[in-house]
């Protein structure tokens, strides 16, 4: 493990925490766009947390111990995954001890904690988004393991670095399997980061919400952490879907020349997916919670058809 | 360290085994309770201390031993391989906690006959401990039949409720008619030599229609055992029907001597495997993981759901050993001890999470009484210990990194991935698709977990008697202890475990993890290479406490840390009961509604006219209804049938005897 390595990783460390209300803040920013509105600029999710974080914090009487903790451990585990992903450079220490089987645990483990929080107070509310965001995850996790046991099978490991150089070096043509794997990560992503048309961000709608639901009783500076790992979550499934679906350009190891050009380039695919997201939440309206189960199901069964396709096609 | 002192594995665990039956007796004839909680329990739990370490010795060598009792000519062999060592390490570890545990439950629970109770208790120990070690099918099948029998007893420890009795009775019917597919097993693999200790066995050569038939019969008895669809029946009632402590066993250790069967049977014993087999064995497996875990998402009472889990596991379980059965037919040795360490990686794994969370159940039930769902709620504030104890099995359970159960699962789902090159093309198609059923299955024990802990630990307490309830005594949070220990432990350290397991798999598929399971050191979980996969718990651990630290330092720092209590927001709702939160029928809702296909559901639908409208759905089992009920009609025919013979009046019943002897005679002739 070499200096330059433990520099890129901390590099990475800082750039995913800043970046993360950055992008929040630009696709909200297209979304108005797209919407013939002025917006609120795409820093306002700074300013969101700022003044989050000089709140008084409230807390309901009978709030646990485990409701306190949470967003601190739902923020470690975000601010790990986003960390984790090689999207500027192959060579991150921290990578080989997780790999691509642990993200998702590590997905899941927020999940579980969040979920469990919300069932804190037993209020109604907490424990339907509770019910709500166990039964999303429950459809959504295979389906994004499906999709990255394609992109394993194909470059013969589940370790994120290698996966990426593999498919880094691969001539750009159209996989049949990474294509279904791509439109799966996609209905997963809209999914698993609560954006339409599973669930809506900026809904209190006592009906439909989901996420929202879940953390209604955090405030202050619980309500800060828990809205920035939302935001460290996105950027990590974007991450994810850049190193699976466009690595080319990814400096590699011990290349310090392509660094500048791969940080630009990073930049440009994530503001070009944020755009792309924004469109996506713009065309589509929500759809009910039943019909929720379908439509993971198909994410589900387009992952296995890629997973299949693979090994039909392509060996 | 036993083997410094000049004395041989078996030599101490046969030592243990008679200690344990000898505690039981005592406990029996003093009859005394507060010598039996205080005493024999603790002193119960250093045997299956010494246990564990002697069974850890034993797990390289191979250890045989005659002992002169037993039929003429038919004396007990005995023998201690890496298989029956790993399993005897599973039972003396898991059991210590199981056993100080008991210490405080039986101590604190009226029970009536706790002297009995006692004596069944070490007789159920001591009967596992046997069969592990059992090197005949004469002493296995008694070994066998003592461990059903002292858990029947176990099982229907409260016998005056009808329901318990008819629990233990499926139990014990369930489980002979698997001792019978065992024993008939046995029957085919002497070859008719009429020699029945193992050694023979495993020097004969049955054709491949003979060893088929010896597998699936063997398949079919342990999986009576097991729980395996559908010889499941059994198992989601008797478990909860048994006191906690008994329970953890059942599940924890007792499900594993049907897989410890599976394994000897179909790697030891038969000396060739044939590739379907594990295609049926896989299948099997996943039908009954899903069918476990969809289940417990929709049960009621804690502890049935976390017997439906035990299903769960078991699947899972056994499709790793379908896949290793697969893998070494088509002669990839790596791969099949990949699959083979990660089903008994996932055994010790259950034995400890689901003990632990069992034995949870037994403190929850210990200080409500209740075992509905529906009553409990905000345990957390009440019973903090036990709550972190609990979320510490919930999170294992679940799969959750950093804990035990996602390494074995993990491992599981390496072997799946590294399975293409397999010489069956559509078993390369299978792969997959048994692949993404596992992961729905890990997916939705995430739900099952937050489910049992949510609704148990956390909201408002759905009863009033709840504002009073104590935590856990000090002998329960020692044993429950122990458990969690294991499963950080197991969970934290996983190289260390597979050196372990390295041996069983050098025993039974010739090849193992061995040096490159920790290529790159101990920290560094990589199978196969570490370029192909790598997982470090440590690391990953520590990383997200110092995440958490770092993050509340910031905080602490930057942040002026007022903070207010107040009554909770929830959109504003003035009216905020325990009735507005989530019951357990409630959280399971969306389960039932997607696999309503699966599961028979009767609704009870109230009228628009009803002036108290009652709503009613009750889940079934679909299969009782294919495979159970036709044999208990059948069954029921049959005995009418023959009921016209009886009428009760001599001459009749004399003239039987005449045709019998005439037919006879005639037969003679």
């Amino acid at each position: 493990m070499s200096a330059s390595a433990i520099f890129l990783q901390l590099l990475q460390n800082v750039l995913v925490l800043l970046a993360a209300p950055l992008l929040l803040g630009w696709i909200n920013q297209c979304r108005a766009w797209l919407q013939n509105r002025n917006g609120a600029g795409m820093l306002q999710p700074y300013r969101n947390l700022l003044k989050l974080f000089h709140k008084d914090a409230v807390l309901a009487h009978n709030a646990s111990q485990l409701f306190r903790t949470t967003p601190y451990i739902l923020f470690a585990c975000m601010w790990l995954a986003a960390a984790l992903v090689p999207v500027l450079a192959t060579d991150l220490p921290l990578s080989p001890a997780v790999d691509v089987i642990a993200l998702v645990g590590i997905f899941a483990l927020a999940r579980v904690f969040i979920s469990l929080a919300a069932m804190d107070i037993g209020t109604a509310f907490g424990s339907l988004g509770a019910r709500r965001e166990m039964l999303v995850g429950f459809l959504a996790e295979p389906a994004l393991l499906m999709v990255l046991f394609t992109a394993s099978t194909i470059s013969q490991s589940t370790s994120l670095i290698t996966i990426v150089e593999t498919l880094a070096h691969k001539q750009f043509v159209l996989y049949p399997s990474m294509t279904f794997a791509a439109v799966a990560f996609v209905m997963v992503l809209l999914a698993e980061n609560a954006r339409v048309p599973v669930d809506n961000p900026s809904t209190h709608l006592e009906l439909t919400m989901i996420h929202e639901a879940m953390v209604l009783e955090y405030s202050a500076r619980h309500l800060a952490l828990v809205e920035w790992a939302s935001a460290l979550k996105l950027l990590a499934y974007m991450a994810i879907g850049i190193a699976l679906f466009i690595p080319y350009g990814i400096a590699e190891a011990g290349n310090w020349n392509a660094l500048p050009a791969a940080i630009a380039l990073l930049t440009f695919k994530l503001l070009l997916a944020g755009a792309g997201l924004a469109f996506i939440e713009t065309i589509s309206a929500k759809m009910r919670i039943f019909r929720v189960p379908e439509f993971m199901g198909t994410a589900f069964l387009l992952a296995v058809l890629g997973l299949l396709t693979h090994f039909l096609l392509e060996t | 360290m036993f083997a410094s002192l000049g004395v041989s594995p078996i030599n101490v665990i046969l030592g243990v085994t008679v200690f344990w039956l000898l505690l039981g007796l005592g406990g029996l004839a003093l009859q005394d309770n507060r010598i039996i909680t205080r005493v024999i329990f603790p002193v119960g739990a250093i045997g299956s201390l010494i246990l564990a370490t002697a069974a850890l010795g034993g797990l390289s060598g191979v250890d045989t031993a005659v002992l002169p009792i037993g039929l003429p000519d038919l004396p007990f062999h005995l023998r201690i391989d890496s298989l029956s060592a790993f399993f005897l390490l599973l039972l003396g570890a898991s059991s210590i906690g199981i056993t100080l545990f008991s210490a405080g439950y039986f101590g604190r629970m009226a029970v009536q006959e706790l002297g009995l109770l006692c004596l069944e208790y070490h007789i159920f120990l001591a009967s596992m401990t046997l069969v592990f070690l059992a090197d005949d099918a004469y002493m296995f099948m008694v070994a066998w039949e003592a461990m059903a029998l002292s858990s029947y007893f176990l099982v229907t420890t409260d016998h005056d409720q009808p329901e318990v009795r008819r629990a233990g009775f499926l139990y014990l019917l369930i489980a002979h008619v698997g001792a019978i597919a065992i024993l008939m097993g046995f029957g085919v693999m002497q070859g008719g030599h009429g020699d029945y200790t193992f050694d023979t066995m495993r020097h004969g050569h049955l054709s491949a229609y003979w060893a088929s038939i010896t597998f699936f019969l063997a398949l079919f008895g342990f999986g009576a055992k097991a729980g395996i669809l559908p010889m499941h029946a059994w198992l989601p009632e008797a478990h909860p029907a048994a006191p906690s402590p008994v329970s953890a066993l059942l599940s924890g250790i007792m499900l594993k001597t049907a897989i410890y069967g599976i394994l000897r049977v179909s790697f030891d014993l038969l000396d060739i495997q044939i590739w379907w087999w594990g295609v049926v064995a896989l299948t099997l497996g996943l039908f009954t993981a899903l069918f476990g875990v969809i289940f417990a998402a929709v049960q009621v009472d804690m502890k049935r759901l976390l017997a439906y889990s035990s299903i769960e596991n078991i699947g899972i379980i056994l499709v790793g050993i379908g896949l290793t059965i697969i893998f070494h037919a088509s002669g990839k040795e790596a791969l099949a001890a990949l699959s083979l360490t990660a089903s008994l990686y996932h055994s010790i794994n259950h034995a400890f999470m689901k003990g632990l969370l069992f034995l949870g159940t037994g403190s929850i039930l210990h200080a409500t009484g209740e075992r509905h769902l529906g009553k409990l709620g905000g345990l957390i504030h009440k019973m903090p210990n036990l709550a972190l104890f609990m979320l510490i099995g919930t999170l294992a359970l679940a799969g959750l990194p950093p804990l035990n159960g996602f390494v074995s699962e993990w491992l599981m789902l390496q072997a799946f991935l590294l399975s293409p090159g397999l010489t069956q093309a559509y078993i390369n198609m299978l792969v997959p698709i048994a692949a993404a059923a596992l992961v729905l299955t890990a997916a939705l024990a995430g739900f099952v977990m937050v489910k049992f802990y949510g609704v148990i630990f956390l909201g408002q307490p759905r009863d009033a008697g709840l504002a009073v309830v104590h935590d856990a005594g000090i002998w329960e949070r020692i044993g429950m202890l122990c458990m969690v220990a294991g499963c950080i432990a197991l969970g934290i350290f996983p190289t260390f475990v597979i050196l372990h397991l390295d041996f069983v798999a050098e025993m039974l598929v010739h090849n193992s993890l061995g040096t490159s399971a920790v290529h790159s050191g101990w920290l560094m979980l990589t199978p196969i290479a570490a370029e192909r996969a790598s997982y470090s718990p440590l690391i990953l651990l520590l990383i997200i406490v110092s995440g958490v630290v770092l993050t509340m330092l910031a905080v602490k720092k930057f942040y002026h840390g007022r903070l207010r209590r107040g009554p909770a927001w929830d959109c504003g709702f003035p009216e905020q009961g325990a009735r507005m939160q989530d019951t357990a029928e409630g959280f399971g809702q969306p389960i039932r509604q997607i696999f309503e296909w699966f599961m028979g559901v009767v609704r009870k639908m109230p009228s628009p006219f009803d002036l108290h409208p009652h709503y009613h759905a009750e889940v079934h089992d679909r299969l009782w209804n294919i495979f159970y009920a036709p044999i208990k009609r059948a069954n029921e025919a049959i005995g009418n049938q023959i009921g016209k013979l009886q009428h009760g009046r001599i001459h009749v019943y004399l003239l039987y005897s005449f045709i019998t002897l005439l037919a006879l005679l005639a037969f003679i002739e």
